[in-house]
């Protein structure tokens, strides 16, 4: 496991092994083992974009849902939690602390599509005792990244 | 009509604007350019740093403070100089804050020049100095430090310049725009030439928190003997990407400091009041960011300083600030030329290494306070440059 590339990584997944190998002072080639061993251990479980989906789509929307659950003899939320992640729908499933149990992201490409999707396969499932859907009506930051243009940085082209 | 060139003082109309102006100005002007031209860093002031300004505002803290600057900025700052650099000086006498760290130069060379009196000056080095001693109708007397030395001051050097005219030396470590930093070991040599002598050492340490590879910047202050013959100079600006918000420091022995003090009352009054209390939370709880900022550069550091190396342009690792300085002489061009043409075909702006002072010919400054990702497009279009003339 090598935390320096993991940071770098979770910072800039497109970061190319020629810059990791001169910013950690390693060979490409030990770069390159180190990544690989980190996928198939599990560490870094993937690489996505993000991406502003209201530029492509401004239908498009997402909502957080509060669940309540009674947790299953002998299996706590797992069950429960590892049903709802199979969804296509669910961007992200989280066991809480506090006033709900689980907290799910659910994307859709509408409204309705969203409201759907929670009264008829999340609402129904039998442990789940209550929801509390949330739409998102903007996103300013999005996993480190501000969701806004560039500006000028106001610095001139030269200055000594 | 009035002739302004009988108007003008015969100290300032011989002085000429920094750098090239021409090329400069159609850098800032052309569409599309890529730069890494800019002394200046990316990121934003700390935002606990902005949010105190701000709170300070609000509260209605908007009045002169203390010539000198606030008493609780200056405690701060002693205990920040002491931690960090281990030279102890007294708020009470011993400190002023500045309108950034090129107030503290001007008004320390004002203090000790005497029309005729030689001020050392070591080049490459940032370009204010020069004109500075001569406004108090000082002497520079120029330093070509050497490529082969890595731009370092050495002590040879030194004796070869001191005559009975000279007052102060200039020691600009770590480097803006060669990178270089003066080690222990070096500074103790300049310390051994200087020690029977009544020369005043001007310390312009405002990089001192960017050195990388392990070294911690070393005052020369800190040497024994050498605080009561140096006027340390500092600042915010570069340490806290404080740019905009004009703090600086200088610290010194209460004897000189008192007429430092003097020309700071008359010619400024006080350093910005909302400035000053941002700094103290700056040194308070920025630690961290300071850090963080530091592993970003060292970061583009060796992308930079890489990518100079295999395009031929020989770089040798710079070990402080932010500025890396490839030697050029492999194109055959001047620095100016390989600049100019480098603008216009390629729209990369660099700054041509005799900016800062002809013994830069030969090399350009890359400023690294860039992205990676920027830092790769310049460096692309400038292999591209190249290539087209082998």
């Amino acid at each position: 496991m090598n935390i320096k590339i993991l940071k770098l990584l979770e910072k800039d997944a497109r970061m190319s092994v020629k810059d990791i190998a001169l910013i950690c002072d390693m060979s490409e080639k030990d770069v390159e083992k180190e990544i690989s061993e980190m996928q198939s251990q599990g560490i870094i479980r993937g690489h996505r974009s993000v991406i502003d989906w209201e530029k492509v789509d401004s239908s498009m929307v997402s909502a957080i849902i509060e669940l309540k659950v009674t947790p299953a003899a002998g299996l706590g939320f797992e069950e429960v939690a590892e049903r709802i992640s199979g969804y296509d729908e669910v961007e992200s499933v989280y066991l809480m602390s506090g006033a709900c149990d689980l907290i799910v992201v659910v994307r859709g490409r509408t409204f309705h599509e969203v409201a759907n999707f929670v009264a008829k396969e999340l609402a129904v499932i039998d442990s789940v005792t209550s929801t509390a859907t949330q739409f998102i009506m903007r996103r300013y930051k999005e996993t480190g990244v501000e969701m806004r243009d560039s500006e000028d940085d106001g610095r001139g082209k030269i200055f000594i | 009509m009035i002739n302004y060139e009988n108007i003008v003082s015969d100290a300032i109309s011989e002085i000429k604007p920094s750098g090239i102006r021409k090329f400069f100005d159609s850098a800032n002007t052309m569409e599309g350019v890529i730069s890494l031209g800019v002394g200046e860093p990316d990121f934003r002031t700390p935002w606990q740093v902005r949010h105190a300004a701000i709170r300070s505002l609000e509260k209605g803290a908007t009045r002169y403070t203390s010539n000198m600057g606030l008493e609780e900025l200056r405690g701060e700052l002693c205990r920040y100089v002491s931690r960090k650099y281990g030279v102890e000086y007294s708020p009470k006498n011993e400190v002023l804050i500045t309108v950034g760290g090129s107030e503290a130069v001007d008004a320390a060379l004002r203090a000790v020049i005497n029309p005729g009196d030689e001020v050392i000056i070591p080049q490459p080095s940032y370009v204010c100095y020069e004109p500075m001693t001569k406004l108090c109708h000082g002497v520079p007397k120029i330093i070509n430090t050497k490529a082969e030395n890595g731009f370092k001051l050495t002590a040879e050097e030194l004796k070869e310049s001191i005559t009975p005219r000279t007052k102060a030396l200039i020691l600009p470590y770590p480097s803006n725009p060669t990178g270089a930093i003066m080690e222990r070991e070096d500074l103790e040599a300049v310390r051994d030439v200087l020690m029977d002598t009544d020369i005043m050492v001007i310390s312009d340490e405002i990089y001192a928190e960017l050195t990388f590879g392990g070294k911690k910047h070393i005052s020369i202050a800190s040497l024994e003997g050498m605080k009561e013959r140096t006027i340390l100079v500092n600042g915010f600006s570069k340490a806290f990407s404080m740019t905009g918000w004009r703090l600086g420091y200088a610290m010194g022995p209460a004897e000189i400091m008192k007429h430092i003090i003097k020309i700071h009352q008359y010619a400024i009054m006080c350093a910005p009041t909302t400035s000053q209390l941002a700094a103290i939370e700056a040194l308070r709880s920025c630690d961290g960011d300071v850090e963080n900022m530091r592993e970003e550069y060292d970061r583009r550091r060796k992308i930079m300083v890489n990518g100079f190396n295999e395009l031929g342009l020989t770089c040798p690792e710079p070990k402080g600030a932010f500025y890396a300085f490839p030697s050029i002489k492999p194109t055959g061009m001047s620095s100016d030329e390989f600049c100019e043409r480098l603008l216009y075909e390629k729209k990369v702006a660099l700054v041509p290494g005799n900016a800062f002072g002809e013994s830069g010919e030969g090399f350009v400054r890359a400023s690294y306070c860039y992205s990676i990702a920027h830092i790769r497009e310049a460096l692309k279009r400038i292999g591209e440059f190249i290539a087209e003339r082998r």
